[in-house]
């Protein structure tokens, strides 16, 4: 997984830039089964102790004038807060938890991520795919719920003329059952991507000609990846917000 | 490396990442046009903003999907 210092060596960089994604099981090795204890599922778990002591440990004792931790807490909190508010609705906020559990999530398996040689599981579609079909399914069982047949109405464009409507509908089904792929795989892409790209000014390092070149590339990168790792997580849970909206009203 | 024609479709394919960094930045040059012009609106379109990002990435995300699969599924 570490760049070999003679890459330039043989003309070629002999490292691998996608490597840093194998998953492989933490104890001995053998074939990852269902139950294999992985780096996958170190950092997952990782992930939500992470949150767990954040929020629990962060907040319990509810101190008037809040430490750092319960500052932090309150903040994420009223951020989510405030978006699921603003998105969604007021009606929407009993779904609340739900979508701060998605955001907190999110943003600490990316945060965690960033930490040299760690591993980063929201960059596997496994990972992001199960988070973005879980809202897809949640979202159209919902939308069922509450609707009744009145939901199918998210697809007939009312505000279009006649004609067109059928033809809408067809479309508005198609983006519709493409939302959970996009959204699972815009989270994967990026941060698979990002981590990529790392990797590969990483490996031009090893050239000594251009490695203060490659370091100012990496430092770079990796601010922008701060920044990735946050948008995303944010991303996700507002399209989440928007794709829950519109199964509380459908009407269009 | 020994290049095969998968390989050629998925460097075409990666020209669609090209298409989402055109669509991504119309987005948010059209919002910065439309913020400067009305500040005291433009907080409270951060959130479409950044739906609208999300939406026009997403087709590059397909471009790039599309060469990971001829990469290493094809």
């Amino acid at each position: 997984m570490a760049t070999e210092a003679d890459g330039h060596s043989d003309g070629g960089l002999v490292f691998h830039p996608m490597d840093q994604f194998i998953v492989k099981p933490l104890f001995g090795d053998g074939a990852v089964n269902m139950f294999t204890f992985t780096n996958v599922a170190l950092w997952l778990l990782l992930a939500v102790a992470c949150v767990i002591a954040l929020m629990v440990l962060g907040t319990s004792k509810r101190a008037r004038v809040p430490s750092r931790t319960q500052s932090v807490a309150e903040l994420a909190y009223g951020f989510v807060y405030k978006m699921v508010e603003d998105v969604t609705g007021k009606d929407a906020v009993k779904y609340f938890p739900y979508i701060f559990t998605l955001f907190m999530f999110i943003v600490f398996s990316n945060f965690l991520a960033l930490i040299p040689s760690s591993f980063s599981p929201t960059s596997h579609i496994a990972v992001t795919a199960v988070l973005g079909f879980g809202v897809f399914i949640a979202v159209t069982v919902l939308g069922f719920v509450k609707n009744g047949a009145g939901f199918l109405g998210l697809f007939w464009v009312s505000s279009a003329p006649l004609a067109l409507r059928p033809i809408l509908a067809i479309i508005e089904l198609i983006s519709y059952f493409v939302r959970p792929v996009s959204h699972s795989i815009r989270l994967a892409g990026n941060i698979m991507a990002g981590h990529a790209v790392l990797k590969v000014f990483a490996g031009f390092a090893a050239i000594t000609a251009v490695a203060p070149l490659s370091i100012l590339g990496i430092t770079a990168i990796y601010a922008l990846e701060v920044l990735v790792a946050f948008i995303q997580a944010y991303v996700f849970t507002i399209l989440t917000c928007v794709y829950l909206k519109d199964a509380l009203h459908p009407s269009h | 490396m020994e290049g095969d024609l998968a390989h050629i479709g998925a460097g075409l394919a990666a020209i669609g990442s090209g298409a989402a960094a055109i669509g991504v930045g119309n987005v948010a040059g059209n919002y910065l046009a439309g913020a400067l012009r009305n500040p005291s609106a433009a907080a409270s379109q951060t959130a479409t903003l950044f739906i609208g990002i999300a939406f026009a990435e997403a087709l590059g995300i397909f471009a790039f999907l599309v060469s990971l699969l001829l990469m290493f599924a094809v």
